[in-house]
């Protein structure tokens, strides 16, 4: 009975923001500029979510998550171009971001073999160089475009596609909190937690590690295509770094194994830099300004009294029922 | 009864240094037999060997008749051992009934699909693996704490949930390091209760490492004695913590 409820204002909730974002983009109420970020939106929800699994729940530092983002979005969107006469759009993009996660998840399993033998900081650092590796790729492939980047892709993910762009983050937000309630998270969980005792108790470390990581790359795979589509040009540039950065600031600030927090933080980085446009030069001060006030939000003492006060609420509901 | 633990000559070199040294042990099933020696005689050295976290340079262990030298950790797991460790890991992020539904991951079990779409599977499954869970915790009078974090249980309850933990993997064999380390005479009293209604519920064996003599001598029917990497003595409590050899080892001349 406790979980059908929270399934039901789960629901309502996707169903609201649909309807809401249906009904302004139908009215014209929105700028164009506020139009052209619905998908971008959408996407960096997917990103955090998918990061979250490794950062928040496997507890590994990877900070090269943009890089199968870049994956995804190449292979999906050559494919795009490739079959746009020939396939129903409908088809062809559902195949494209299909095709654009495998290609991600392939390389996540290639990268991840090796890279989750190592722990910690020395994750970090090579995950980083694996990212600048791909971008280099990109940069001197002649199928890719070049640094002059991949154009020409059909554009059938922007907000007039919006009921497929959200069914799709609306599924990788499913999956993932599924995961997590699962067996199979808990074994990633456990691993976070304490790997020693995660393997003492019969969980196998290695093969936990690299499916949190494979999902976390398909995922974002599939993100990248949904980007490229949206965009209609895909750089090597827009993948380097600090766009792996930006998706782990959106992890961090909403709360390391917090689902809900990555969507929310995830919302507000995509939308906030382009609100402050009119603020020109203040714009980024005004940005890392929200990130620190983020960030105390996040250790004051006040919301910690929130859910102290909570758990307090569910402990006593317990004890009731008990 | 017949023998559930056989290590022959097992040693470990570190570089130079030889942390083990030609130990022996047999261990007939359902006993509960004590491994003690001063600080650094390689007891936990010895526990890290039989649970797979260290490799032995040369000897054998053979549990049921199956050799366990060469096999990680999660496999050993699987073959019917299972340990605490002397300084608690426990997973602290997570609820006490999420630490005993980990450990409970190889005995109820359900493929990848089932995770991610939460088929009926799932349900009934996950519902298995609560009940399960709770009948372990209650015996240890932990039931009612099931949705605290661990980290905030008060450490004997912590020290009591890890051995929840190891037990829900369904051990023949329980390796305990250091049980009583940090508590006071009264919890090591409960403490000694526990293990004694492990073994009546759990109908497992138990290997103890301990410094406490009085529970060690108090429910211990075997112990073997370790001084710098080699064993030193073995026999009943009253035999061996008459030796005066174990006693120069602990006290000095």
């Amino acid at each position: 009975m406790k979980i059908d409820k929270k399934i039901i204002v789960n629901a309502l909730i996707a169903l609201v923001v649909y309807a809401a974002v249906m009904g302004l983009v139908k009215g014209g109420v929105l700028s164009r500029q506020m139009m052209s970020l619905i998908t971008p939106v959408c996407v960096y929800v997917m990103m955090s979510v998918s990061l979250s699994l490794v950062v928040g729940f496997l507890g590994e530092l990877s900070l090269g998550h943009a890089a199968f983002m870049s994956i995804g979005a190449y292979t999906g969107c050559l494919f795009l171009i490739a079959t746009k006469d020939i396939l129903p759009v409908l088809v062809s993009l559902l195949l494209a971001v299909f095709i654009g996660g495998v290609a991600a998840a392939l390389l996540g399993v290639i990268i991840g073999i090796p890279v989750l033998r190592l722990k910690g900081d020395y994750l970090a650092i090579v995950t980083l160089g694996f990212g600048e590796i791909i971008k280099s790729v990109f940069n001197s492939l002649k199928i890719t475009g070049g640094a002059k980047g991949l154009s020409k892709i059909p554009l059938v993910a922007t907000y007039k596609n919006f009921t497929f762009v959200f069914i799709l983050m609306l599924l990788v937000i499913l999956l993932v909190s599924h995961l997590v309630n699962s067996r199979h998270g808990r074994a990633v969980c456990a691993i976070r937690d304490n790997y020693i005792a995660a393997e003492a108790v019969g969980i196998p470390v290695s093969r936990y590690k690299i499916l949190a990581f494979v999902i976390a790359a398909f995922m974002a795979g599939m993100a990248g295509v949904i980007y490229g589509a949206n965009l209609g040009i895909l750089k090597p540039a827009n993948f380097d770094y600090n766009a792996s950065i930006e998706i782990l600031v959106m992890v961090v600030l909403g709360g390391m194994g917090s689902i809900k927090g990555s969507i929310i933080a995830a919302v507000i980085l995509t939308l906030l830099p382009e609100l402050l446009r009119g603020a020109s030069d203040y714009r980024m001060l005004i940005y890392a300004i929200a990130l620190i006030a983020m960030m105390l939000f996040n250790n004051s003492s006040f919301k910690r009294n929130l859910t102290e006060k909570r758990n307090l609420q569910q402990a006593e509901k317990l004890s009731k029922e008990v | 009864m017949g023998v559930l633990l056989e290590v022959k000559n097992l040693g470990i070199s570190f570089g130079g240094l030889r942390a083990v040294d030609g130990l022996n042990m047999t261990i007939n099933e359902g006993a509960l037999v004590g491994l003690i020696g001063p600080n650094g005689a390689g007891k936990t050295t010895a526990f890290n060997m039989l649970t797979g976290v260290y490799r032995p340079t040369d000897g054998t262990i053979m549990l049921d008749g199956k050799s366990l030298v060469g096999k990680k950790p999660a496999e050993i797991c699987q073959e019917g051992v299972a340990r605490t460790f002397q300084n608690i890991r426990l997973f602290t992020q997570m609820s006490v009934l999420d630490n005993v539904k980990a450990a409970l991951h190889n005995s109820i079990k359900y493929n990848l699909a089932t995770s991610f779409l939460h088929l009926p599977a799932y349900f009934a499954k996950e519902k298995e693996m609560d009940e399960e869970a709770l009948k372990i915790l209650k015996i240890f009078e932990l039931d009612s704490f099931a949705d605290t974090n661990a980290s905030n249980l008060p450490y004997g309850k912590q020290r009591k949930l890890e051995i929840a933990r190891a037990l829900a993997t369904n051990p023949k064999l329980l390796l305990l390091d250091e049980p009583a380390a940090g508590m006071n005479p009264n919890e090591t009293k409960e403490l000694m209760d526990t293990i004694e209604l492990i073994r009546k519920e759990f109908k497992v064996t138990i290997l103890l490492i301990e410094h406490d003599m009085k529970l060690v001598s108090g429910i211990c029917e075997y112990l073997y004695v370790l001084n710098f990497g080699t064993e030193l003595a073995h026999g009943t409590p009253s035999e061996v913590l008459n030796d005066p050899r174990v006693v120069k080892a602990y006290l000095g001349e």
